[in-house]
């Protein structure tokens, strides 16, 4: 049952995500809410598998990707960010602030 | 020394992903895992000290959960975003000032600020970590150096240095 739950609050926040992934205007918008949200979301429906199954084989894997989820996202949005703004993609235009124009030039 | 500590985590993490106990399987493990520390041990701990020290481990499941109520928080806070026909976005970058010193606390740092409410990590240039942030909250360094790093800073200083 909570197992359930905790799934179903997953593919809420994986589908949010993906809206927003639609909705926001520039690349590094778009990648928070593919960082976070998914993360989170998936992150939810591997802790569900665990707690449906309990410690045995599946469970534990499904405990064991959670962290290297973790770390493969976040470091891929940061190159991800950092290698689109190397590429020269400009901030959208709502932006109200850019410190790192004088450091990359 | 620092080989053999890096050398016998990977085995224990490979023996848990695949979950048995059988000989050829250790053999396997042992084979990957020694391949492994020869190609990236030279980036693992600059000292065992660390790991051994109890308070160490208390500060980081401290640290877990606080860094755990920050992720949901984080998450509700784009998701809000995200659903608002306005979209209340005001995305900018900032640079905020770096305290801590050692590289595996700084990756630590950069990793959670990427979790937490609508901030990216994106370069770190000499002691200056620069961030994308969603909703850029107000003009002052110090605000905002508060917001990003703060919270997380202090207990990172504990865990790893």
């Amino acid at each position: 049952m909570i197992s359930s739950i905790i799934i179903t609050i997953g593919i809420l926040f994986n589908l949010l995500g993906c809206l927003g992934l639609i909705r926001f205007p520039d690349v590094y918008n778009r990648l928070q809410s593919a960082t976070k949200c998914v993360t989170l979301g998936t992150c939810s429906i591997l802790l569900g598998v665990l707690i449906h199954y309990g410690f045995v084989e599946i469970g534990v894997k499904a405990l064991l990707s959670i962290p290297l989820l973790f770390f493969s996202a976040t470091v891929g949005a940061h190159a991800l960010v950092k290698g689109s703004y190397k590429a020269g993609i400009k901030l959208g235009d709502k932006s109200v602030k850019d410190d790192y124009k004088e450091e990359v030039r | 020394m620092r080989y053999v500590v890096y050398f016998i985590i990977i085995l224990i993490f490979w023996l848990l992903i695949t979950f048995s106990l059988s000989l050829s399987n250790i053999i396997v493990g042992a084979a990957v895992a020694l391949l492994t520390t020869l190609l990236f041990g030279k980036y693992s701990l600059e000292s065992n000290v660390k790991i051994i020290q109890p308070q160490r481990y208390f500060w980081f499941i401290v640290y877990l959960f606080i860094f755990l109520w920050e992720v949901i928080k984080a998450n509700f806070d784009v998701a809000y975003r995200v659903i608002h026909p306005a979209l209340p976005i005001k995305p900018g970058i900032v640079r905020v000032p770096l305290e801590i010193k050692s590289d595996i606390a700084r990756t630590m740092l950069a990793n959670s600020i990427t979790m937490t409410p609508g901030t990216i990590t994106m370069d770190i240039v000499g002691d200056e970590i620069f961030v994308h942030w969603i909703y850029v909250q107000s003009d002052n360094p110090e605000v905002y150096a508060e917001k990003v790093s703060g919270r997380f800073e202090k207990y990172i200083k504990k865990i790893f240095e």
